[in-house]
C-alpha cells in the first residue's frame, strides 16, 4: 500500500497518495481540469502545470469554479 | 411590426472595449432550479450574465458549476467578488477567476457590512486600483455616491455600478439625484446594479440615463421569473427609449390637449 500524506483541500484534511500531483487529485476526485481553477498554497496554478506541480505533506489547495450568483 | 429602437437613435453600449446589444445584465444565482434560470436569462434578452466563484463541492451534494447549464459561447460570463469583505480577498476571487479562461472583466464587490450589504469604499477604491493595474476591465459595485464613483472613474475602472437600492431589497431606485449625478459626471458607462424590484424600477432608473442595469433576484424571486424577465426586458427598453425622446416638462397646472377654439355656442 502506497503511503499517504495530509493535506487540506478546500478547508477539509484530506488523507491523499504521497507523491500525487494536482493534476492527479482533480482525477482521483473525478474533476474535469478544464471546469476547475486551482490554486495551491495562496498561488493559481495555471492547467497546463497542473501536472508539474507535486503536493507536499500541509499543502493548502483550494479547487474553485463558478456558481450561480448575482 | 415596428421596434421602437428604429426610431430612437441609440449609441451602442460599449464596456472595457467590447460592444453589447442589451443594456440588461442578470445574474445566474437564487433561481429555484436552472432550467427556470435558462429560460428567464434567455426572455430577458441578456448577453452579459454574473456567476460567482464558489468551492467545489468534493461530495458532490450541491449543484454542479453553473457551467453545466449555461453555453459560454452564447453569453458573457461576468465572474463578480460577491461575498468578499475585504480588498485582498476580492483581488484573490477575482484572479481566480480569470483564470477560468473567459476574459478579464470582473464584478467588484468589496461588501462592508453583513447586515446590508453595503459597498466598503475604501477596501473597493483599493481593490479596484490593484486589479486595474493587473490588467483586469473592472466594474465596480458601489452605492449612489459621487464622489465614490469619481475615484473608482480614476483608479481606471471600466464601469461603476452604483446600486438603486440594497442587494435582493426589490425597493426600487432609493436616489434618482444621486445616480443622475453619477452619470453626469463620469465618462465611463453606468450600470445601476441591485434593488430593482418590478418593471416599473427597471424603467425608471434607465429614465435617469443610465447606461444599464443588472438585476438578480427581482427575476429569481419573482412568481414567475420568466415573465419577469420578459417584463424587464421591455421596461429596460422602455426607459430607454423615453429617456432618448425626452420627457415633456412637468407643470403645476392642466394644459388642454384639444383647440379651445371652435367651441359651439
Amino acid at each position: 500500500m502506497s503511503q499517504t500524506i495530509d493535506v487540506t483541500v478546500n478547508g477539509e484534511r484530506r488523507a491523499v497518495t504521497s507523491g500525487l500531483t494536482l493534476l492527479e487529485l482533480l482525477r482521483s476526485l473525478a474533476l474535469d481540469p478544464r471546469t476547475v481553477v486551482v490554486e495551491h498554497n495562496r498561488a493559481i496554478v495555471r492547467r497546463p502545470r497542473l501536472g508539474d506541480v507535486t503536493i507536499a505533506p500541509g499543502d493548502a489547495i483550494e479547487l474553485v469554479h463558478f456558481v450561480g450568483g448575482g | 411590426m415596428t421596434a421602437a429602437v428604429d426610431t430612437v437613435r441609440d449609441t451602442p453600449f460599449v464596456v472595457g472595449g467590447r460592444t453589447f446589444h442589451s443594456r440588461l445584465m442578470v445574474g445566474t444565482g437564487k433561481y429555484r432550479d436552472n432550467d427556470t434560470m435558462v429560460r428567464a436569462i434567455e426572455a430577458s434578452g441578456a448577453e452579459i450574465v454574473t456567476v460567482a466563484v464558489r468551492r467545489v463541492d468534493l461530495d458532490r451534494t450541491n449543484q454542479a458549476g453553473i457551467l453545466h447549464h449555461l453555453d459560454p459561447q452564447k453569453y458573457f460570463l461576468l465572474a463578480n467578488t460577491a461575498g468578499c469583505f475585504t480588498a485582498d480577498d476580492a483581488v484573490r476571487y477575482a484572479r481566480l477567476a480569470r483564470e477560468a479562461g473567459f476574459n478579464d472583466f470582473v464584478k467588484l464587490e468589496v461588501i462592508g457590512d453583513q447586515e446590508t450589504l453595503l459597498p466598503d469604499v475604501v477596501g473597493l477604491v483599493d481593490a479596484a486600483r490593484a486589479l486595474v493595474k493587473d490588467g483586469f476591465k473592472v466594474l465596480a459595485y458601489t452605492n449612489a455616491d459621487l464622489i465614490t464613483a469619481l475615484r473608482l472613474e480614476d483608479v481606471g475602472c471600466a464601469a461603476v455600478m452604483p446600486l438603486a437600492s440594497p442587494i435582493g431589497s426589490g425597493l426600487g431606485l432609493l436616489d434618482p439625484h444621486g445616480i443622475r449625478t453619477i452619470k453626469r459626471r463620469l465618462t465611463v458607462p453606468v450600470v445601476v446594479d441591485a434593488g430593482v424590484g418590478t418593471a416599473s424600477d427597471a424603467c425608471v432608473t434607465m429614465e435617469q440615463g443610465v447606461d444599464g442595469i443588472l438585476m438578480t433576484t427581482a427575476l429569481a424571486a419573482a412568481r414567475d421569473p420568466v415573465a419577469m424577465a420578459h417584463a424587464m426586458r421591455l421596461a429596460v427598453e422602455a426607459g430607454r427609449s423615453a429617456f432618448l425622446a425626452g420627457r415633456m416638462p412637468k407643470r403645476e397646472v392642466a394644459v388642454p390637449s384639444s383647440p379651445l377654439e371652435g367651441m359651439l355656442d
